[in-house]
């Protein structure tokens, strides 16, 4: 690229001048230079710009272990089989993606795993002991998730603390309340049954039921997967708060200076963390009536190595939905892959772990190379 | 987007976009700004010079509207204000770009052209950026600056810092800024950089802004500014138009007038 000066300067008055007029810069503003443009393409070369896609490093993840289970694993092309990686991938895909967002925006949330769980045991004994329709439950359920959500985003806006401690410290003591009031409300570790209560069937068909497609069962988590990614790469790509997401996290002062509302914006992305993890635990609740009050702690470090795979920055201002759905697809097939390839599932932990600093590195080197080929 | 331009009314020559008159700013005990007071006219370049701690940089956020005076008064054409928020200042005319922190890096060229003030088509929940518009605009409103991009898309931390300054610069022309606010344009860069960014401040000048120029740099300054004011820990050290000032004089006053000579007389050998 060149800067061209010279001459084109003392021009440049009248142009300036001529650019004040109302509406002239975007009326008329191509006509003065409509020749030089014509010669240039408007576009790079269609490997640069795949090059310059925060979620290539995960797309070539995914097909080299499709290939490769393919191979080792004879039931792993079974129809049954990719209907349960899908359905596995799209648990953790559900929430990986908005915590892709909150990444892109350069905080995280270690309250994602025990947030499900909350969220599933309020549902469950809103129900209960109020003996209310399920879907009363239900929306008792998405207020209170909500509210988590807006209190770390607000808290992080508030104190300026960073976000690792507010949901440090969120984590923590939502791991402490799923247990205790558990157990004082329903006297034990785990919540009672609701599969009899009215609205239930409704509620499950909903969250958790499933499609027979050819042969194939398909989730219905398969579906708010996909439909979470649609949605959050529209924002994420098009929209004006997409724009404010990738600013907040790569350049917060920047964002700040030409008036991009920074607080608002990452208290939405809390709240679209919130939204997420409802979903996931009422499919969690109705999926198998009842919850455990332990369940869920450690899974919101999946979800960020889901995000991280799939390409986005620990640091913000970079990455992608979909390439969070394909980490999360990653997943799902080492995980399943294992099962069917007939090794020991005790190794899978570390497989994931070597899968994560494979994908770390190969993502870096990427984007080192896309910026060299500019 | 880009109607908020000065159309409105036709204003008297010498009605100043922005006047300061004796104006502080402390943090608690502290006296970060003691009576100071600058005026800003359109068509001209108003340079603030001072030495690091001078006050310079608290100076700028009153101005853009990052921080709040304490005493004396801030008109904008003449009436008094406060301003609350960068997005006040922006709705105000007052566009500032800053040395470090003018665009987000990772971001391409086009995002960064409109951030904060993207245009949008649609309706409801289909309302979205205008993105055609948005990458033709940026690359004919830097054309029109004499910035060649190949390709709008690039990350702008791609750019040179020069580059990078530029393009501020020339956003803040697009959005139809009165008043543009300049925080160390050249600190950073080498000769060739200075002079190509010192250009475009001229051109936002020819093109009717009123240019404050915050510099350490007193050749820079004599180069382009009308209007003179010298901080020294956080007061005015003095106020001149171009006719009264040498460039010598700013540069001796600059390098520290007095005190060199006695650092002179220190490391005699």
């Amino acid at each position: 690229m060149t800067v061209t000066t010279g001459p084109g300067n003392t021009g440049g008055t009248e142009e300036g001048s001529g650019a004040r007029q109302p509406g002239g810069p975007s009326g008329t503003a191509p006509a003065p230079s409509a020749g030089s443009e014509a010669e240039r393409p408007a576009h790079r070369p269609l490997p640069v710009r795949l090059l310059r896609r925060p979620e290539l490093g995960a797309v070539v993840g995914a097909v080299a272990l499709f290939v490769f289970f393919s191979l080792i694993a004879d039931s792993f092309l079974r129809t049954s089989s990719l209907s349960t990686v899908l359905y596995f991938s799209s648990t953790i895909g559900i929430m990986a993606v908005p915590v892709a967002l909150l990444m892109i925006g350069g905080e995280f949330d270690l309250s994602t795993g025990v947030m499900v769980t909350s969220s599933a045991l309020v549902s469950s004994m809103f129900s209960y002991q109020m003996t209310a329709n399920t879907w009363v439950g239900v929306g008792v359920s998405l207020l209170v998730t909500l509210a988590i959500g807006f209190f770390n985003g607000f808290m992080l806006t508030r104190t300026k603390l960073p976000s690792f401690i507010i949901t440090l410290a969120t984590f923590l003591m939502l791991t402490g309340l799923n247990l205790g009031l558990t157990k004082l409300i329903s006297g034990t570790v785990a919540t009672k049954s609701i599969s009899d209560m009215e609205g239930f069937d409704s509620a499950r068909a909903v969250f958790a039921s499933s499609v027979t497609i050819g042969g194939a069962h398909l989730q219905i988590t398969v579906l708010w997967w996909l439909l979470l990614v649609a949605v959050a790469t529209w924002i994420l790509l098009r929209t004006r708060a997409g724009n404010w997401i990738f600013a907040v996290g790569g350049g917060v002062d920047a964002a700040r200076a030409v008036g991009v509302p920074v607080a608002r914006t990452k208290i939405g992305l809390y709240l679209g963390v919130a939204f997420a993890a409802w979903i996931s635990g009422q499919h969690l609740l109705f999926n198998y009536d009842t919850v455990q009050s332990s369940e869920g702690v450690g899974n919101e470090l999946i979800y960020i190595a889901a995000a991280v795979i799939g390409g986005c920055l620990l640091t913000g201002g970079y990455g992608s939905a979909i390439g969070a759905a394909v980490g999360a697809l990653i997943f799902g097939m080492a995980n399943k892959g294992i099962v069917y390839a007939q090794w020991n599932p005790d190794w899978f932990k570390f497989f994931l772990g070597a899968m994560l600093l494979l994908a770390t590195l190969l993502n870096a080197w990427i984007r080192k190379r896309a910026e060299a080929t500019r | 987007m880009s109607d908020r331009k000065h159309e409105d009314l036709p204003m008297p020559e010498d009605l100043p976009l922005v006047e300061l008159s004796g104006v502080s700013k402390f943090y608690g005990n502290i006296k970060a700004l003691e009576d100071i007071s600058l005026t800003v006219h359109p068509g001209r370049i108003t340079c603030v010079l001072g030495d690091n701690g001078a006050g310079k940089s608290t100076l700028i956020k009153i101005v853009s509207g990052l921080h709040q005076h304490d005493a004396g008064t801030f008109r904008i054409q003449g009436e008094e204000t406060r301003l609350g928020s960068p997005r006040e200042a922006l709705d105000r005319g007052i566009a500032t770009v800053y040395q470090d922190l003018a665009v987000v890096p990772l971001m391409p060229v086009w995002r960064n052209f409109f951030l904060g003030s993207e245009p949008t088509v649609g309706w409801g929940p289909l309302r979205r950026m205008d993105v055609r518009t948005m990458r033709r605009t940026t690359r004919s409103e830097l054309l029109r600056m004499g910035i060649d991009l190949r390709d709008v898309d690039q990350p702008i931390g791609t750019l040179s810092g020069g580059e990078r300054q530029s393009v501020a610069i020339a956003r803040a022309v697009h959005f139809g800024a009165k008043v543009l606010v300049l925080d160390e344009p050249t600190a950073a860069l080498g000769v060739k950089q200075s002079g190509v960014v010192l250009k475009y401040v001229a051109a936002a000048r020819d093109a009717g802004l009123g240019v404050v120029l915050i510099t350490h740099n007193p050749h820079h300054a004599h180069l382009v500014g009308d209007r003179f004011v010298l901080l020294k820990r956080g007061t005015m050290a003095g106020s001149y138009e171009k006719a009264e000032l040498e460039l010598d004089e700013l540069v001796r006053q600059m390098a520290g007038g007095s005190e060199l000579e006695e650092l002179s007389h220190e490391l005699r050998r």
